[in-house]
Formats: C-alpha cells, sequence, structure tokens
C-alpha cells in the first residue's frame, strides 16, 4: 500500500519538516529578503552605479579571491591537521584537538588584533619575514592569514570522522602490496575524504567570503587595494546609504549562494560516484 | 502521531518567541514610578567612556539630593555613527553624545525621533565641551613636524583613520582640507591637491580612531598621528610621556561633539525632566570641570581659565564657516563619489 510503503522508522515527519520550514523562514528566508527588499527601493542604475563601480569591483575580486586562496591553503593543512589527529597517537594530543577549535571560540576582533600585532612589521613574525621581503599585514597576503585562521575548523572537523571511518588497515594493505605513499593517497585516502573535503573547503569558503572582524585589523583598508566587501559594506552604513549597503550584500550572497550550490552539486556528485565505485 | 500535537508544540512554540520578546525589551520598561529609579541610557561614542563614567556619578548624586529619587545612567559606547543607526533601529536612548552633529541629524533625518533644529535647543550649537585636532609625534620629533605642511613631505609616514568609516577621521580630514583653503586663499584646486598629497604618505587606513592609535602606538607604526587632542592627551598622559610628543598645528578645526535629547524616547519612556536637567549638567560649572578633567576643551570661562596651560590656543575654524555644515561637507566630501573617493579611484577611463 500507498501508505505504509511512506511509514519511516521515526514518526512525525510532517511536523519536523513544518517546523524545519518555519525556522528556516524566521531564521533564514525572512531577514535575508528583508534584505532582497530594501535593495529594491533603488532603481536600477541606481543599484549599478553601486554595485559596478571600480572600488566596489575591486572588492569583490579581493574578497572571494583571499577567500579562495585561504580555503585552499586550509584544504592542504587542514587534512593534514586531522590525519595526524586521527592516525597517531602523541602526548599532548588533547591540546591540540582543542586548539583547533580556538579560531571558532575567539571573537574575530581579538584575532585580528592578535594577528596583526604578529605580523606588522616589529610582530615576532613580521620582523623576520619583511627581512627577507615579505610584507604580511597591511596587504592582500595578510587577508589570506586571516581567513585561513578562522577557515581551519570547518576542513579539519568535517574530514576528521571520515578519517576516523576509513581503517588504517586499507591504506596499511595498500602499502603492503606495493603502492607507493603518494599511490595510496592518492587512490586509496583521498577518494573517501574528498567529499568530507569538498564540504569543509565550502564551509571555509562561505565563511571567509563574509570575514569582517579579523580582517579589516589586519588589513589595512587601503581603497582599490586591500578594501574588503563587507567594509564597503560598513562605509555605506556610515552614509546611513542603507539600499547601497544592501545592494553590495545582496551580490555578495547572490555569488556565494552560486558558489555554494555549485560546490554542495559537485560533492553530490562525487558522493554518488564513490557510491558506484565501492557498492 | 496524534493531529493535535502539531499544533500544541507550534503554540507552545510562538509562547515562547512571545515571552522572549519582553525579555529583550527588558531594559525599557518604563521605570518612572513611584520611588522606583529612573534609568537613562546615555548612547555614546568610543572615547568619551571614562567622561562620562565621571559625570553619570556625579549627575545622579546630584539629583537624588534635588529628589530623593535614585537615578542610574546607563552608558554605551561604539563608533559615531553605528551608535546613531543603532538608536534609528530602535535603541533606547534618553540621550546621545556623539562625534559629529550628522549623525544627530540622521536620527532626526531617517528616524524622527528628534526634532529639526535640535541644534539650536541647547547653548554652543548643543556642544558643551570642544576639542580639535592635533599630531602625535615620537618623542623628540624626529621627522620635525610642525604644521600640517610637514605631514606631505616624502617619507613621512601619516596615520589616520578611514573617513568612510570613522567620524573621528572626517574632522581630521576636514581640518587638512581647511587648512589648505586657507593657505591657498580659498582655492578648492589646491585643497584637494593638498589632502590628496597627505593620503598618498598615509600606509593604513584603521576603521576607527582607537584603532589608528593602536597601529601609531602599540605597532610602531608611522611618523604622525592625526587624532582628537582628547585622545592625544589620553595617550601621552596615560601610555608614555617619554614615549609621544603632542605637536599643535597653526591652524585647526573646532570639533564640536554634539549632545541631544531623543525626544520620542523620552517621552515613550516618561524620562524627559530627568534627561533634560543631565545634558544641562554637562554645561554647569561641575559637569565643565569632568570635561577638562577628561581633556575636552570646556566652553566656560571658569574651567577654560582654569585648564588655560592644558590647552595651548590654537587658530580654530568652524564646520559651519568653512564648509556650511555637516550635512554639505559629508554630501561633499565623503559620500560615495566625494572628494574623499576621488583621492583613491583612478580618473574614470
Amino acid at each position: 500500500m500507498q501508505h505504509s510503503a511512506r511509514r519511516r522508522v521515526l514518526p512525525g515527519f510532517g511536523l519536523t519538516m513544518g517546523l524545519s520550514w518555519l525556522y528556516l523562514g524566521l531564521i533564514v528566508l525572512l531577514p535575508l529578503s528583508g534584505l532582497f527588499l530594501k535593495t529594491f527601493t533603488l532603481s536600477w542604475d541606481q543599484f549599478w552605479d553601486t554595485v559596478a563601480s571600480p572600488r566596489v569591483l575591486a572588492a569583490y575580486r579581493l574578497s572571494f579571491g583571499t577567500a579562495l586562496v585561504a580555503a585552499l591553503v586550509n584544504v592542504v593543512f587542514g587534512l593534514l591537521v586531522a590525519w595526524v589527529l586521527v592516525r597517531y597517537r602523541f602526548p599532548g594530543k588533547a591540546l591540540v584537538d582543542a586548539l583547533v577549535d580556538l579560531p571558532f571560540a575567539l571573537p574575530t576582533a581579538v584575532a585580528g588584533l592578535t594577528l596583526t600585532t604578529l605580523y606588522s612589521h616589529n610582530g615576532w613574525y613580521g620582523q623576520y619575514l619583511e627581512a627577507l621581503g615579505v610584507k604580511v599585514a597591511f596587504t592582500p597576503l595578510g587577508i589570506i592569514v586571516a581567513l585561513t585562521f578562522i577557515g581551519l575548523p570547518f576542513v579539519v572537523r568535517t574530514v576528521q570522522p571520515v578519517l576516523e571511518e576509513i581503517d588504517a588497515d586499507v591504506e596499511e594493505a595498500a602499502a603492503t602490496l606495493g603502492a607507493s605513499p603518494w599511490r595510496t593517497f592518492t587512490h586509496v585516502l583521498l577518494p573517501g575524504v574528498l567529499p568530507a573535503l569538498l564540504s569543509g573547503f565550502t564551509l571555509a569558503f562561505a565563511r571567509a567570503i563574509g570575514e569582517y572582524g579579523s580582517v579589516v585589523f589586519i588589513s589595512g583598508n587601503m581603497p582599490m587595494r586591500t578594501e574588503i566587501a563587507p567594509l564597503l559594506i560598513i562605509t555605506r552604513l556610515e552614509q546611513y546609504d542603507y539600499a547601497g549597503a544592501t545592494a553590495i550584500a545582496g551580490v555578495m550572497l547572490a555569488v556565494s549562494f552560486a558558489l555554494l550550490l555549485a560546490a554542495n552539486l559537485i560533492q553530490r556528485w562525487t558522493n554518488r560516484r564513490l557510491e558506484a565505485r565501492t557498492g | 502521531m496524534k493531529p493535535h500535537s502539531p499544533h500544541k508544540l507550534t503554540a507552545a512554540l510562538f509562547c515562547l518567541l512571545l515571552s522572549a520578546v519582553p525579555a529583550l525589551e527588558g531594559c525599557s520598561k518604563p521605570g518612572a514610578g513611584q520611588g522606583e529609579p529612573i534609568t537613562l541610557l546615555n548612547v555614546s561614542y568610543d572615547p568619551t567612556r571614562e567622561l562620562y563614567t565621571d559625570v553619570n556619578a556625579a549627575f545622579a548624586k546630584q539629583w537624588e539630593a534635588k529628589h530623593g529619587t535614585k537615578l542610574v545612567i546607563k552608558q554605551s559606547h561604539g563608533g559615531s555613527g553605528k551608535q546613531a543607526r543603532a538608536v534609528i533601529d530602535g535603541l533606547d536612548a534618553d540621550v546621545v553624545t556623539l562625534a559629529l552633529a550628522y549623525d544627530v541629524d540622521m536620527i532626526h533625518d531617517k528616524g524622527q525621533l528628534i526634532p529639526e533644529g535640535w541644534q539650536s535647543r541647547l547653548p554652543n550649537n548643543s556642544s558643551p565641551y570642544t576639542s580639535t585636532i592635533v599630531f602625535v609625534v615620537r618623542k623628540g620629533n624626529p621627522k620635525g613636524i610642525r604644521d600640517w605642511e610637514d605631514l606631505l613631505r616624502p617619507g613621512v609616514a601619516v596615520i589616520t583613520p578611514n573617513p568612510k568609516t570613522s567620524g573621528g577621521a572626517r574632522w581630521n580630514y576636514l581640518a587638512a582640507w581647511g587648512y589648505a583653503l586657507r593657505k591657498n586663499n580659498g582655492d578648492e584646486a589646491k585643497a584637494q591637491e593638498f589632502v590628496s598629497n597627505l593620503f598618498k604618505n598615509v600606509p593604513v587606513l584603521d576603521s576607527g580612531a582607537r584603532g589608528a592609535t593602536t597601529t601609531f602606538a602599540e605597532r610602531g607604526i608611522g611618523d604622525v598621528l592625526i587624532g582628537w587632542e582628547n585622545e592625544a592627551l589620553l595617550l601621552t598622559d596615560e601610555v608614555g610621556k617619554d614615549k609621544f610628543e603632542i605637536i599643535i598645528p597653526s591652524v585647526s578645526i573646532l570639533a564640536e561633539p554634539p549632545v541631544a535629547l531623543v525626544d520620542r524616547n523620552v517621552d515613550r519612556k516618561g524620562t524627559r525632566a530627568a534627561a533634560e536637567a543631565y545634558l544641562q549638567f554637562l554645561y554647569s560649572e561641575e559637569g565643565q570641570e569632568l570635561a577638562a578633567k577628561h581633556h575636552f576643551r570646556p566652553r566656560a570661562q571658569a574651567a577654560a581659565a582654569k585648564y588655560a596651560s592644558h590647552f595651548p590656543t590654537v587658530s580654530l575654524f568652524t564646520i559651519d564657516e568653512v564648509f556650511g555644515g555637516w550635512k554639505q561637507a559629508q554630501k561633499k566630501h565623503f559620500d560615495d563619489g566625494g572628494a574623499f573617493d576621488r583621492l583613491y579611484v583612478p580618473k574614470a577611463q
């Protein structure tokens, strides 16, 4: 019968689904539609002048570009950290595990101030880096540093449980069968964690695009060079130009949404391919 | 599951949501009943925290002695523009004490919480104390900075926050512009060039005045910090007399941070009398004395004379004289596409 076919193990699908919609509606959809409604008070020309001015375009490029680089750095090092945490026992492991979450817990402004202190020309790292001719604070590189900092937990925490699922035996078996470490990594480990890695990347990237607090201190906020898009939203608000602010925000939101959607689709596709291969 | 439970649950959820609302607005309870303490909220900008801690204690004491009721004054600090937007969006301020009149104007324009002409309701443009824009240099003044001209010299790094995000920075910028106008007999093009060259020497644009101070003082970046005199005095007095020196330029701007009653809020809360008295207190002998102690220039002769050694004389111009008021200055210089943006955005292709 149709009815019994739709029966689930847990009761209350209608209720939970309804509540989920209500919750998402109140917390996500309503505020976001408020944002777009505000944008609609602009004429098309005004909107276009706002979102396509050279300064705003430079900020978009910077925000999305640095967020992308930071997320990619986190994919590499996040995977490494997760792998070390899962595969090895070592003294201080609990400490390292807790450290990973620190960027989540720290108020972003504190993170920004601390990073700027470290990387400015007389800071702990900065004085040596600058001697080597690498300027970090008040350059796009500094923005990447801040975004890498706040994005790290996403990759580690999404990859970690998946790695735990993959038995170390599999890696060892591959090795005993004569696979090189690189081959073991690309053919055994990577396919298993790829979906999780992608979702970690997506989360880190999404978070970095909108990040404000930790970046304003280290970026130096120089127009056309180190001005992130969220800062331009703040400058609009300082002019009480709410509509202009929401216009810039709306474009960021649309681009972010498209990118997230694409990343999700790729993730699902990898998942399916993987299931087809293993199952 | 029974068909009733979803409704019950939804109802429960709504009750929860509704009951959360008064909790959120807990501070806005109209609490002016018999013997109950009156609560005032002063929404201010960043560098006035210490000043108002003292003012509030002194005024509450005076009020209690006179009326027999307790008075609690809360303070809220942040960037001036951000604070004004919070009031427009519903923060229950009884009075605002901000960095520039433009922000109060917007509380009138966008929020309709304050009537037109608010600035003439209190003496001296509704600014009980003033300040001016000065330079802070490193001890011994290694770059020999004496006046605005020196900030344009090659190799001099100037620290000032971003006028787009900081009210304080707008005073800095206008002070430089006003100086250049006076120097060049009102030639606007020359003033634009002057300010443009000045900003070429700015390596970092912090988003707020305190951030710029940190950049200069803590990180050791830059040769000169442009900022409010009260902030400069605070820095040299409390952080390092042996590290920094204050340089007073030959010409600067009279910074008038305004105070205003938020009419709509005080009438709703029934706190008008207390809030009005609070603002008047700032003009009293005691209030002026406190302002001077916290490095703001007092308006009253007595306090000004007493602290004369503290505040060297500068040739000061006002924003009304040179720029025709804040609204015009904002539009011409700081709104998008204004003079400040043109310093940075490459000429249209």
